[in-house]
């Protein structure tokens, strides 16, 4: 059986730098996989690659062993692949569920001709996608706030909203780049049981980007550790912490 | 204090906007000048009225211990209850007023509503999808040759003409859009530029099809059912309007028939961009306009989107210029220069980019004004220059900012 989604040798060169140089690592269904590493390792570009904003100069990405690499961001996405960003970037003018809503735009009737006669098939399509959303607003406990503008929330929540407008597509893999980074140690410890939600009840796998190391001991079925670039170590948790290459990246030369 | 100086001011302007048609204008035709009848002061007076309430407004209020004027105001719960019954009365009162304005004011309003038609649709373009279309007018050079072409050469009536007129004009939008809709905003501003100047080139150039700098005349009017409004009737066996219903004839008909024609016009333009700001296309315009990448990690497709949006404006332009052909009678390229798409394109940005009142007022301000004011024709660029530039100044928002109607969970 092949991978949900694999990455082979990937290589991304801006100019001079080698930002990302033949990283490798597989997610199989219902994992949760996290990448690690200092600022500045490439971690962020892997993603970028992987959802399709950058094109690879080198290197293979294939989700369910149909190669993705090289299409558009938006084409990725529609194989079930959505990710989240490390400044969180959601439409701040339109209210919480709107944001939900505009996210189902490949699931609802876009139809102009059936829209404009507002047909049953277009309302119920409709009607579907605000229960979705009212679904996930539950989940991830903004149903109060529902119909506030998205850029009034407080930072916690709008981390949790952007990634209930991840599910919302009915994804197979969320991407999340530092989810944590900003949240207090109590909205840090929701997130854990929200991520671990996702994946026990909702089918869907994780790839996290996450500096909170305990977090990311806690959650991860497997680790990969990127360094400048290049693939550090890859393994479980209790392997990547006793792994002197990573405590040495970690805690510096001693 | 300065700022309640600005506020008053602008309320004053906005005063005088609404009351220079409103308190008993008219506007009078002698051959081929347009002047005043009316007590044009009033509306001045009024202005003032407002200016100086809205400057003494809080010290006013403090003294005598009084709520703020707008706490007396209905809370916008109850606006909006009223809003239908508001909209109702004010579509009665564009029907009815024609049978009691002169012929002159008329023909300046149906001059008007076309502009709102303009408006509105690049309001589409510019103000829900956020792209800066610097070529409107080609796509209502389009929708005019069309239905004068059409009607050359294959004799086919306005109404006929009307949807082909914009579907063209769509087709034009889309096959320019397709491949400028990737260049980031700036870019495209100066490709539909461009794109707009080609157009009136093209048309200036093209002697055998559109007859050049001499344009096209004899366009036929519009009918009503195929009642023609001309003294007699052009086509064989047909009888014209006055006569159909044993009246004496009068150019008014005609001139109140193409008012009432571009308020429909209008309307039907009113409701198609309110339906699609409702649907999720109208959504991802939005969408699109706050956050690119976002939209394109959740699976929007930006190019699309962008298309409809620029195809759909381009089919009003379209639509509009169908219009204008059919009230003219002739048509030349001289009518499809930069300095009308600028003048669409002020109307929505003084209106309030995504608001469609304010589109409104913004076309009628923009049309109306200019004709009262023929003997500063020379000044006009100027005036309408400082305006904008006030505008950006004071209100970069535009007068009447709105957002597109939100879509409610209910709780
Ligand atoms: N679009 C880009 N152009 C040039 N350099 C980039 C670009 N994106 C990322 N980089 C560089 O790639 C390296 C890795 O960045 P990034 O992936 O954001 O790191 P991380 O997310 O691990 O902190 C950095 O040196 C960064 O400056
Ligand atoms: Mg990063």
């Amino acid at each position: 059986m092949s991978a949900l989604l694999s990455v082979r040798d990937l290589g991304m060169r801006f100019g001079g730098l080698l930002a990302v140089d033949g990283v490798s690592f597989d997610v199989n269904s219902g994992q949760v996989v996290s990448i690690i590493g200092p600022n500045g390792a490439g971690k962020t570009t892997v993603f970028n690659c992987i959802s399709g904003f950058y094109r690879p100069t080198s290197g293979q990405v294939s989700l369910l062993g149909k190669t993705i690499s090289g299409l558009p961001g938006h084409k990725v996405a529609r194989h079930g692949l959505v990710r989240t960003f490390q400044n969180v970037r959601l439409f701040r003018t339109m209210t919480v569920v709107e944001n939900l809503l505009v996210a189902q735009h490949s699931r609802v009737d876009t139809n102009l001709l059936t829209g404009m006669l507002k047909t049953r098939a277009y309302r119920a399509k409709e009607a579907a996608a605000m229960e979705r959303a009212g679904f996930w607003l539950d989940q991830v406990g903004l149903r109060e706030v529902a119909n506030r503008e998205a850029g009034n929330l407080a930072y916690g929540q709008q981390r949790r909203l952007e990634i209930a407008r991840c599910m919302v597509t009915g994804p197979r893999l969320v991407m999340l780049d530092e989810p944590a980074a900003g949240l207090n140690p109590n909205e840090t410890r929701e997130l854990d049981e929200l991520i671990l939600l996702l994946r026990a009840e909702h089918d869907v796998s994780v790839l996290l980007i996450e500096h909170d190391m305990k977090l990311v001991m806690e959650i991860s079925d497997h680790i990969v550790v990127i360094d400048q670039g290049r693939p550090l170590a890859e393994g479980t948790a209790a392997e990547i912490r006793n792994n002197p290459d990573v405590i040495k990246a970690y805690l510096g030369e001693s | 204090m300065p700022g309640q100086l600005k506020g008053a001011l602008f309320s004053a302007a906005v005063m005088l906007v609404l009351a220079v048609p409103i308190l008993g204008i008219q506007i009078t035709t002698e051959g081929s000048s347009v002047s005043l009848v009316g007590e044009l002061h009033y509306a001045f007076i009024a202005a003032g009225l407002v200016f100086v309430f809205k400057l003494l407004e809080r010290p006013l209020s403090t003294l005598l211990g009084m709520t703020h004027a707008a706490n007396l105001l209905p809370s916008a719960d109850r606006m909006a209850t009223y809003r239908p019954a508001i909209l109702t009365v004010l579509i009665v009162l564009a029907f009815i007023w024609p049978f009691t304005a002169s012929r002159g004011a008329v023909d300046v309003a149906t001059l008007a509503l076309i502009y709102v038609m303009l408006g509105l649709g690049l309001n589409i373009v510019v103000g829900f999808a956020g792209l800066l279309d610097l070529g409107y007018v080609a796509f209502y050079a389009v929708g005019a040759y069309s239905y004068a072409l059409l009607t050359e050469y294959f004799g086919l009536s306005f109404w006929i003409s009307l949807p082909i007129g914009a579907g063209l004009a769509a087709l034009f939008g889309f096959v320019l859009g397709f491949p400028v809709l990737r260049l980031r905003g700036d870019y495209l501003a100066i490709v539909t530029l461009g794109f707009g100047e080609i157009i009136r080139l093209l048309l200036n150039n093209w002697d055998e099809l559109t007859g050049g700098p001499d344009g096209i005349g004899n366009i036929p009017k519009p009918t009503l059912f195929g009642l023609e409004f001309t003294r007699t009737a052009k086509a064989d066996g047909n009888i014209p309007f006055h006569e159909f219903f044993g009246l004496e004839y009068s150019g008014t008909y005609r001139v109140i028939f193409l008012y009432l024609l571009a308020l429909l016009l209008v309307l039907f333009t009113l409701f198609v961009i309110n339906r699609l700001i409702r649907m999720p296309v109208g959504r991802a315009w939005e969408a699109l306009r706050e956050d690119e990448i976002a939209s394109r990690s959740l699976g929007l497709n930006p190019t699309n989107i962008k298309l409809s949006a620029f195809t759909l404006g381009a089919s009003f332009g379209g639509m509009a210029g169908c219009f204008f052909a059919a009230r003219q009678g002739f048509i030349n390229p001289e009518s499809f220069t930069f300095i009308e798409s600028a003048i669409v394109l002020a109307i929505v940005v003084l209106g309030g980019m995504g608001s469609q009142i304010g589109v409104i007022l913004a076309a009628l301000a923009l049309t109306v004004l200019p004709e009262l004011a023929r003997q500063f024709e020379e000044y006009r660029m100027l005036v309408f220059g400082l305006v904008m530039v006030l505008m950006m100044i004071w209100r970069p928002q535009g007068l009447l900012p709105s957002k597109r109607p939100r879509m409610e969970l209910p709780t």
